[in-house]
């Protein structure tokens, strides 16, 4: 399921309607929220579909899949991440549809580029969550 | 001017519930949103104004609209405790009878009787936040970076393109006594420079500095009383850009939908800006927002920027004639306030005499806010000489 960080893995802060995301993120599972009336993938989670406004939504589970859009070298870290830099942020298309913010592991930084393909890793907070962040496939 | 007979409540709507401790604030903003259009007859899809306080959860105003996935035109978070909503009510009857805005929503939400700590709002509880705040991004510089590599990605926009724009800025911070840098650098300064955040170095980035400004605005009755040539104001137009439910595009700003409002109002073009004060966080901004503007097509900023395009007096766009917050100010990390300062100079014809724009009648201000195109605003002026009619 998850595997040991490489990079700080700060616990996120779930709220009332994003804690069955972060529950499901402990046991490996990307779960996406899909609207009941117009058929969009949302993200990020919420109580209403932005596209169309309906209130009727149902959670499903991820490929954990997608391609890197763009992406960046923190050269700094601070916080958490003093000390982790060089690492990279970037942001990740999913193959259901939207486009996220977080991490590429798994590879140098220098060999990062847009457009390649990534899956998800899981990395453990520690505190009954785990982050996702994705590394390239093949 | 009054607003009397210029606008309606059309709908209206109370929360039944009075203990609410299965739900977040931003979930009762949307119940008590969606009632009172409701009661109005209108939707979500149909408001165009949004008028709130300082305690909703996020980044104020331009997290909610995200939440609710509306963007609209007209955006107040004026903040004044228990009377702000009679105020919004106010302020959106005015920007009705302005035609800034058609259906303007107020909304209203906090839990103090079950949340301890009460109404916390604010960015602690920002609906986005435990999804960005988790990946190690401090300070501006990445987000802007982040559309940078994009923009060069599907544009061809290099490096040395972007330096172009600090170039210029430097040129004209060479003239002004009281800018932060006024050393003139070249293309091979700005990539010799540290890297920040690929691929931004240092001098791709704005000054940090401390200081402020002011601006006075009058009615024309007022300004025709005074003796100080003024700038008067054509046109305004605002807008956001958020995420959009997941369909991130970094490659352009919100200024693609405030420009043209501005110019609409103005009855002017591109072709018709004399001078232009354009946002200056990051060089990757000032590319963007040329291109979002009109003054060059999308994608072609890179080349638009080259052989002295922004260096005024002479460039076919003078830019930022005091240095701009890439070399001369960029007060409390927010450039706006500048930007209307060189842009009434240019028109008093009173920047320095080795950037002023000859006969310069109309001159255009743009502000950006936020992280460049995920959870911005922005802002687009267009003012002109006193005697511009």
């Amino acid at each position: 399921m998850t595997e040991p960080a490489e990079l700080p893995a700060p616990a996120p802060q779930p709220n009332l309607e994003t804690q069955p995301f972060w529950d499901a993120t402990a046991e490996g599972r990307f779960l996406l929220k899909r609207c009941d009336t117009c058929g969009t993938v949302i993200w990020y989670p919420r109580f209403l579909c932005p596209d169309c406004h309906g209130t009727e939504t149902s959670w499903f589970e991820a490929s954990g899949r997608g391609t890197i859009y763009t992406f960046t070298i923190v050269r700094r870290g601070q916080g958490p991440y003093a000390g982790a830099a060089p690492y990279v942020a970037a942001y990740v298309t999913l193959d259901e549809g939207p486009t996220i913010l977080t991490n590429i592991v798994g590879c140098p930084p220098e060999q990062v580029e847009i457009g390649q393909p990534v899956e998800v890793v899981w990395h453990d907070t520690g505190e009954g969550s785990a982050l996702y962040r994705f590394r390239p496939v093949g | 001017m009054s607003i009397r007979g210029k606008a309606h409540i059309a709908g209206i709507y109370e929360h039944p519930l009075r203990e609410i401790p299965d739900r977040t604030l931003s979930q009762i903003h949307a119940e008590v949103a969606l009632g009172a259009l409701a009661d109005a007859g209108l939707t979500l899809s149909d408001v165009d104004g949004y008028f709130c306080d300082a305690t909703v959860p996020g980044m104020g105003g331009l997290s909610m609209v995200e939440y609710l996935g509306i963007r609209v035109r007209y955006l107040d978070n004026t903040e004044t405790g228990g009377s702000s909503y009679l105020g919004h009510v106010g302020h959106a009857a005015a920007a009705i009878a302005a035609g800034k805005c058609s259906v303007a929503l107020v909304t209203l939400a906090g839990k103090p009787r079950t949340s301890r700590g009460g109404n916390r709002g604010g960015m602690s509880d920002a609906p986005e936040g435990s999804f960005e705040n988790l990946w190690g991004l401090f300070g501006a510089p990445y987000g802007y970076a982040l559309a940078a590599r994009r923009h060069m990605w599907e544009f061809g926009t290099t490096s040395e393109q972007l330096a172009e724009i600090k170039v210029a800025a430097s040129l004209h911070a060479q003239h002004n006594p009281n800018a932060l840098l006024q050393q003139v650098v070249t293309v091979d300064d700005v990539l010799g420079s540290p890297m920040i955040s690929d691929p931004l170095h240092r001098l791709d980035c704005c000054v940090v500095t401390d200081g402020g400004g002011a601006v006075v605005v009058v009615s024309p009755e007022v300004a025709r009383d005074l003796e100080r040539r003024t700038a008067v104001v054509l046109g305004h137009g605002e807008s956001q850009k958020h995420t959009d439910n997941g369909r991130v595009d970094l490659t352009y700003t919100g200024a693609v939908w405030s420009g043209p409002r501005a110019f609409e109002e103005a009855g002017v073009t591109q072709a018709d800006v004399d001078y232009a004060s354009i946002y200056d966080s990051f060089t990757i901004t000032v590319m963007e927002t040329i291109e979002d503007l009109g003054f060059c097509e999308k994608g072609e900023g890179g080349r638009f920027v080259l052989d002295g395009a922004l260096v005024a007096p002479s460039g076919k766009l003078p830019f930022n004639t005091d240095g701009g917050g890439l070399c001369n100010n960029h007060p409390a990390n927010r450039g706006g306030m500048t930007k209307i300062l060189e842009a009434v100079r240019q028109l008093r014809g009173e920047a320095h005499p080795a950037v002023q724009v000859p006969d310069c009648e109309i001159a255009l201000a743009h502000g950006t806010g936020g992280s460049l195109s995920t959870r911005m605003g922005s802002a687009t002026l267009i003012l002109g000489r006193e005697d511009v009619r």
